[in-house]
């Protein structure tokens, strides 16, 4: 009998907590990429190496704090170095928009030639983290690993299948749900927030009622900033810093923004999840979920993978390309036609 | 073609040339040659992508997709076949194909005969789903049968056993039977549906090649493909080669590297030219005309009976099949094949500098670009190296900073890129050579 409640574990093991940790991370992505071209228009090729480089801060703080022994263990150091790699993304947020897309703003410039000038800035911030902290694999995390071990799982309850809860996945649902809040009040309840959906919805409207556009583009670059190094950093604390995976994560991030509607924050975070859960859920083997719940004999001998874990780009592709082709505002409107 | 020349483009390609020359004499001339050589295949690439970007405004970013198909044709053309891996598992892969062919049928035939609605969604999905199931029932063992078959040696099909150089043509057909599946899904959404849309298959497609090793070897990579051109050692060992280089006073070793290098840039220059001149007579055309009134004015071109999609279908597919001759070219240079060296940054978005520098919609700017680009990142990294070596030379020889820079130099290139691209986009946006 606990055949199914065994699978039901092995299942939130390898998949649902992995996706929902995931998922959150895609999720805070794309909301960044969503209100960049929400208020500016044109989809942000620098947005993965914006990731890159805010957790590259964080990081380097993250050393210096450790270096002093600075600890808030359990959690890791780099909470406490968060909001510092935060500060610099702006720094160099606003320094990009104020030496590159601000100009293009003034011409008055096609959303393809913002596009362009994002594969250049992608470029100099790719080449700026490589040349600072070179290409290879950086862990950074530290403090208590786990919220629950997979042993003291079972021991607990006896059950013949543990569930792992890592602290880094704990943290990133925590965070996700805080900044996602968070976000909300500001765009729904605040001022500013409230002049950035105006600007979004129609711009010549709001700059008719007095909204100054370059303050909404301060805020977008601001909020792009911190949700970039927030997502960067909690993908990193999950897996590891690599300049290169950063840049690969465009692809996901990209789709879940598209599928949810681009320029659509709430799309964005459902986006976010249903590319997160499709991968894992594809590229999982269920050899073992089968064994639990169908007869002995029947169990299957191959690993029942619909996917090999090499071709995860492929899921988030599919869902794109089926968004695109039924749907093509994505699933909750979005901006683009 | 000589008509449309201005003293601009003349000026700056002797430039260009100059500079060749420089390396050629402070550096070396094999040096030399061999950035000569993979300049001309950046330029037929920036040529391809120009077709698509500076004829119709089209926004591909998986250049790095194309040219890894244009290299695994390379493999498939010239490499001989693998007779025990055929024995092996040759039918299974077979099976396994025409089960993939037979599910598309039924789909395609579920898809018109079931009344739309639900039903039809389950009823599609369930046969995918098991047309999966079944034909990877024939696949894994195949592959697996394949694979075992001397896998330090082999573990793949191999090839035709053909020359290398039919490998181009293949190679061009191949990415453009791609670049028609993709335009069919992605064209006519807007650009940057189409950007994402490529980005993605060009990631698939390399993971593909990376992770098939039926079928390429995957990482282990294919080396030892044969060449259109006579190898160096032979070069020194026959006696009028020896003769030659005495005549002319060089090394024997040096000008036998000289002279391979010399007969691909023949190669090359001749596939370039063909290319430029076909481009430039389709530019100059109606056709030509047709797609710059497209790419400036959609509405208007629509409302004068132009098929939009349609031409823009087509001149994806002309710019993808240019990408992957230059892809199998560029394999053809190399030798051998690794899935692995494909890069988004270093076959698509330098690709895309190159035009953006050379001048969008120009074709002999596509090709100046290729050339200029290609040869700031080469000498990108010695420069680099020196420029740290300077700025550091006042710290102490063991001083940590001095040899992190030192270090880093090399990812110097990438920010020189950017650098470049931002500066041409703000100041001359329309590139070195603009376009008439």
């Amino acid at each position: 009998m606990d055949g199914p409640l065994n699978s039901f574990l092995l299942l939130s093991n390898f998949v649902l907590v992995p996706g929902m940790a995931y998922g959150s991370q895609l999720a805070i992505g794309a909301l960044g990429v969503t209100l960049v071209y929400g208020i500016l228009r044109f989809s942000n090729f620098a947005h993965g190496d914006t990731m890159a480089f805010g957790t590259m801060a964080v990081i380097l703080v993250t050393w210096l704090l450790q270096s002093w022994g600075v600890s808030i263990s359990p959690l890791p150091t780099a909470l406490l170095a968060l909001p510092f790699g935060i500060i610099a993304t702006i720094a160099l947020l606003l320094l990009t928009d104020r030496w590159v897309y601000r100009f293009f703003r003034r011409e008055k410039a096609a959303p393809v030639v913002f596009l362009i000038a994002s594969v250049g800035v992608m470029f100099v911030m790719n080449g700026l983290v490589r040349f600072i902290i070179g290409p290879n694999d950086q862990r950074f995390a530290d403090g208590e690993r786990f919220i629950i071990k997979a042993r003291e799982f079972k021991r607990l309850t006896g059950m013949s299948e543990g569930v792992t809860f890592k602290t880094s996945q704990g943290l990133t649902i925590l965070t996700a749900v805080i900044v996602v809040a968070a976000l909300f009040w500001f765009l729904n309840r605040t001022r500013a927030g409230k002049s950035m959906r105006a600007y979004s919805d129609n711009e010549d409207l709001a700059l008719l009622s007095g909204i100054n556009p370059e303050r909404v583009v301060m805020i977008t670059w601001i909020l792009a900033a911190a949700l970039a190094t927030i997502a960067g950093t909690l993908y990193g604390l999950d897996k590891s810093f690599k300049p290169f995976t950063y840049f690969q994560l465009l692809l996901p991030i990209f789709a879940s923004a598209i599928v949810g509607g681009l320029g659509n924050p709430l799309g964005a975070i459902a986006g976010g999840f249903i590319i997160a859960f499709s991968e894992v859920t594809v590229t999982y083997a269920y050899k073992k979920f089968l064994a639990y719940n169908l007869p002995p004999d029947w169990a299957p001998e191959s690993l029942m993978q619909l996917l090999s874990t090499d071709y995860k780009f492929a899921v988030s592709f599919v869902i794109l390309v089926l968004v695109l082709l039924i749907r093509p505002t994505g699933i909750f409107k979005g901006k683009a036609t | 073609m000589i008509k449309n020349f201005d003293t601009r483009a003349v000026l700056l390609f002797a430039a260009m040339f100059a500079a060749l020359a420089t390396v050629g004499f402070a550096q070396s001339w094999p040096l030399a040659l061999a950035i000569v050589n993979l300049c001309l295949i950046s330029a037929i690439m920036s040529l391809g992508v120009n077709i698509q970007w500076g004829y119709a405004g089209l926004f591909n970013v998986g250049v790095m997709g194309f040219a890894a198909l244009g290299g695994v044709a390379g493999v498939l053309v010239s490499v001989p076949p693998v007779t025990e891996a055929w024995q092996a598992g040759g039918s299974g892969i077979g099976v396994s194909l025409m089960l993939a062919i037979g599910t598309i049928i039924v789909v395609i035939l579920a898809a018109r005969h079931v009344p739309p609605g639900n039903t039809r969604r389950l009823v599609l999905a369930a046969i995918i789903v098991a047309g999966i199931f079944l034909i990877r029932a024939f696949f894994d063992p195949a592959v697996e049968l394949i694979e075992a078959v001397e896998p330090a040696k082999t573990g793949y099909l191999g090839g035709l056993g053909l020359p290398i150089v039919l490998s181009w043509v293949v190679g061009g057909i191949l990415a453009a039977g791609v670049a028609w599946i993709i335009g069919k899904i992605a064209l006519g959404l807007r650009s940057d549906y189409l950007a994402i849309a490529t980005l993605g298959i060009s990631e698939i497609i390399v993971a593909m090649l990376k992770n098939e090793d039926w079928l390429t070897r995957g990482v282990k990579n294919v080396s030892g493909l044969p060449r259109p051109v006579p190898y160096e050692v032979n070069l020194q060992q026959s006696i009028w080669f020896q003769d030659w280089a005495e005549t002319l006073g060089v090394g024997v070793v040096e000008f036998s590297s000289i002279y391979v290098k010399l007969c691909y840039a023949g190669l090359f220059t001749i596939v370039l030219l063909i290319v430029l001149w076909l481009s430039q007579r389709s530019l100059n055309s109606p056709w030509g005309r047709m797609m710059r009134a497209i790419r400036d004015n959609e509405v208007a071109a629509s409302a004068m009976g132009k098929n939009i999609t349609g031409r823009h279908l087509q001149v994806f597919i002309l710019g993808s099949a240019v990408v992957g001759i230059a892809g199998a070219m560029l394999t053809t240079l190399d030798g051998q094949f690794t899935p692995a060296s494909y890069q988004p940054l270093r076959f698509t978005f330098i690709i895309w500098v190159m035009v953006i520098v050379g001048g969008s919609g120009n074709n002999w700017g596509a090709v100046l670009g290729g050339f200029v680009i290609w040869f700031c990142w080469i000498e990108a990294e010695p420069v680099g190296l020196w420029l740290m070596d300077v700025l550091t030379s006042g710290m102490d020889e063991g001083n940590g900073l001095r040899k992190h820079l030192l270090n880093s130099a090399a990812h110097m290139r990438l920010m020189t890129m950017g650098f470049i691209l931002l500066l041409v986009l703000r100041f001359s946006p329309r590139g070195l050579i603009p376009e008439k």
